[in-house]
């Protein structure tokens, strides 16, 4: 079981609003989900394991409880396998230009 | 203890806002909807010299404006002879947070610092977060950025995932929450507990920090063509963009330019429904805050809105996400610009309002904002796929919000459709009779909503 060292960096998950406390005037679906919060800081408890209830520090030292989901959060966003559709627009529009150029001789 | 019940804490909405942003609405305020605008903007505000001064300060502003020669060729090549206006491109991605954000958070951080606040808070899953936190980090003060990130799967939008990555490298707390808007509420029960100064897109501050975008257009385009542009076209969405460089043009003397709006269209998705949260592939400059803003501007964060686009805006053009992904395409590959996606919206539809328009006229895109991992269109379109949305290649004219994205096969096809600004007006109308419960309006009011509305009295009484 990963464990989590008294002032290292983590991630917290919470739920702020239960099913039944939300607003009344959202959709349907966004009413029967809680609403949940996750927020990252450095961990005040003792060691603790994923899953435990834990106390954070903020980065703007606020102190939150919730429960530990990750250590050391990174950023797993990426710029990805490339769009197929998308790449003829560069080659197609230096094309067009190409054609006007040649075939106007005003530009 | 106090109680942080939902009930509870909306019901004190008005006196945490009021110690959160230091300004006293009340002050503005005559009658019913009607309120002393110019008068708010005048006195809470700064004079346009002193805005310069604060945002050189933090590097924000004088950012470059260039022509896109290649995307004008390409133009004029699919336009009618003597068509194709020129566009010229303000690279606001240049400001230090990368969008024209920065210029938004620039005052109300200095104000903030000014009021003895010791931290900021900002409601926001865009641009503007990045900016705020930037601009806290410079001026010395703490910040909690809150932003709608996840759906209820916990899963989030690569974009907003990214603008959380900014945030948090800028020193600043990000508070990530599930669809739904509520989100408000616990923005408040932040201000509560902090004590921090509400760093609204929507108060004077905000607005008065893009007036210097307009300024600038109007210099930098006479300095280049020996005029002001025929249009400047904005992507619209809260409306503080649109609002802010449009008294800024004003002030710069260009009373002729006309002012359009250009957004994503999202029609048929619900901005608070956990099921379409990721269905969309833009989280900002679409019609879902496009319209609400411009109809019922007063549904911010703030009491009275500083953003009132109906008052400046000429035309509104919509466009399909798949042709922003492409026009996003053509400025990295014809001009060697890596920018947007979000921000390419104005030039999306600029490129359409060109082919309409002659050739010696000229329309200013007046943004773009940084691209990155998770912000440019191949993550955000391998997220769509991966959301069961079809992608192809075709006309986008066919491509339905939250069930396709049709990326144009040729640059013939990109188009604009306009959204009736008369349509628009009188949904003003409607909502300020529901809200204000009232069938009909004071003659003061009346005055009140001609203006807002920029409509003839006459007229105004035609549709009351």
């Amino acid at each position: 079981m990963q464990k989590a060292k008294t002032g290292e960096f983590v991630k917290i998950h919470k739920v702020i609003l239960d099913k039944g406390e939300r607003a009344s005037n959202i959709p349907q679906e966004t009413q029967d989900v809680p609403l949940e919060m996750w927020l990252n800081g450095f961990l005040e408890t003792e060691e603790s394991v994923i899953g435990e209830k834990v106390t954070i520090k903020t980065f703007t030292g606020r102190l939150v409880e919730g429960e530990l989901v990750a250590i050391n959060p990174g950023y797993d966003h990426t710029f990805g396998e490339p769009i197929p559709e998308l790449l003829q627009v560069g080659i197609q529009a230096r094309e067009i230009i190409r054609n006007y150029i040649s075939g106007n001789g005003t530009e | 203890m106090k109680n942080n019940s939902y009930e509870s804490v909306m019901a004190r909405k008005n006196e945490i806002m009021k110690s959160a942003v230091g300004i006293n609405y009340e002050k503005y305020e005559i009658e019913g909807i009607s309120f002393d605008y110019e008068k708010m903007m005048a006195e809470v505000g700064y004079s346009l010299d002193e805005i310069r001064s604060i945002q050189n300060e933090t590097c924000v502003g004088s950012t470059p404006l260039v022509e896109l020669k290649n995307i004008n060729t390409l133009v004029k090549a699919i336009s009618k002879p003597g068509k194709g206006a020129r566009i010229f491109l303000k690279d606001e991605a240049a400001n230090p947070s990368g969008s024209f954000k920065d210029r938004r958070a620039s005052v109300s951080i200095y104000q903030a610092q000014k009021q003895g606040y010791k931290g900021v808070i900002a409601a926001t899953s865009g641009n503007y977060g990045a900016g705020v936190a930037s601009q806290a980090a410079k001026r010395g003060l703490q910040c909690i950025i809150v932003q709608e990130t996840f759906d209820s799967k916990g899963i989030g939008q690569p974009e907003i995932i990214e603008k959380a990555r900014a945030c948090e490298y800028y020193g600043s707390e990000v508070v990530q929450l599930t669809v739904g808007p509520e989100l408000f509420y616990y923005f408040l029960v932040l201000l509560e507990e902090t004590g921090y100064f509400n760093a609204s897109l929507y108060t004077p501050f905000g607005i008065a920090g893009v007036e210097t975008l307009g300024y600038e257009i109007s210099t930098q385009m006479k300095q280049l063509t020996g005029k002001d542009p025929d249009c400047v076209v904005v992507t619209h969405a809260g409306g503080g963009n649109l609002t802010g460089t449009a008294r800024g043009l004003m002030k710069a003397g260009a009373t002729d330019t006309k002012v359009i709006g250009a957004s994503v269209d999202l029609f048929g998705l619900h901005m608070a429904s956990d099921k379409d949260f990721n269905r969309k592939s833009f989280t900002t400059g679409h019609t879902g805050f496009g319209i609400p803003f411009a109809t019922f501007p007063d549904r911010s964060d703030v009491p009275r809105n500083a953003a009132r686009v109906l008052r400046y805006m000429y035309d509104y053009l919509l466009v399909t996400q798949g042709e922003v992904f492409y026009v996003t395409e053509l400025l990295a590959q014809l001009e060697g610009l890596l920018r947007g996606p979000a921000g390419n919206t104005s030039l999306c539809a600029a490129i359409s309002l060109a082919r309409e328009m002659d050739s010696d006229q000229t329309i200013v895109v007046q943004e773009t904002e940084y691209t990155g991992a998770g912000k440019s269109p191949y993550p955000q379109l391998n997220f769509a796929k991966s959301n069961g949305i079809e992608i192809s290649r075709g006309n986008p004219e066919e491509s339905v919000p939250g069930k396709s994205i049709v990326i144009p096969s040729h640059p013939e096809l990109l188009s604009i459709k306009r959204y009736s600004m008369g349509k628009m007006k009188q949904s003003y109308v409607k909502q300020a009779k529901k809200n204000y419960k009232k069938e009909d309006f004071s003659q003061r009011e009346k005055i009140f909503i001609s203006e807002d509305i920029n409509m003839p009295l006459e007229e105004l009484e035609k549709i009351l």
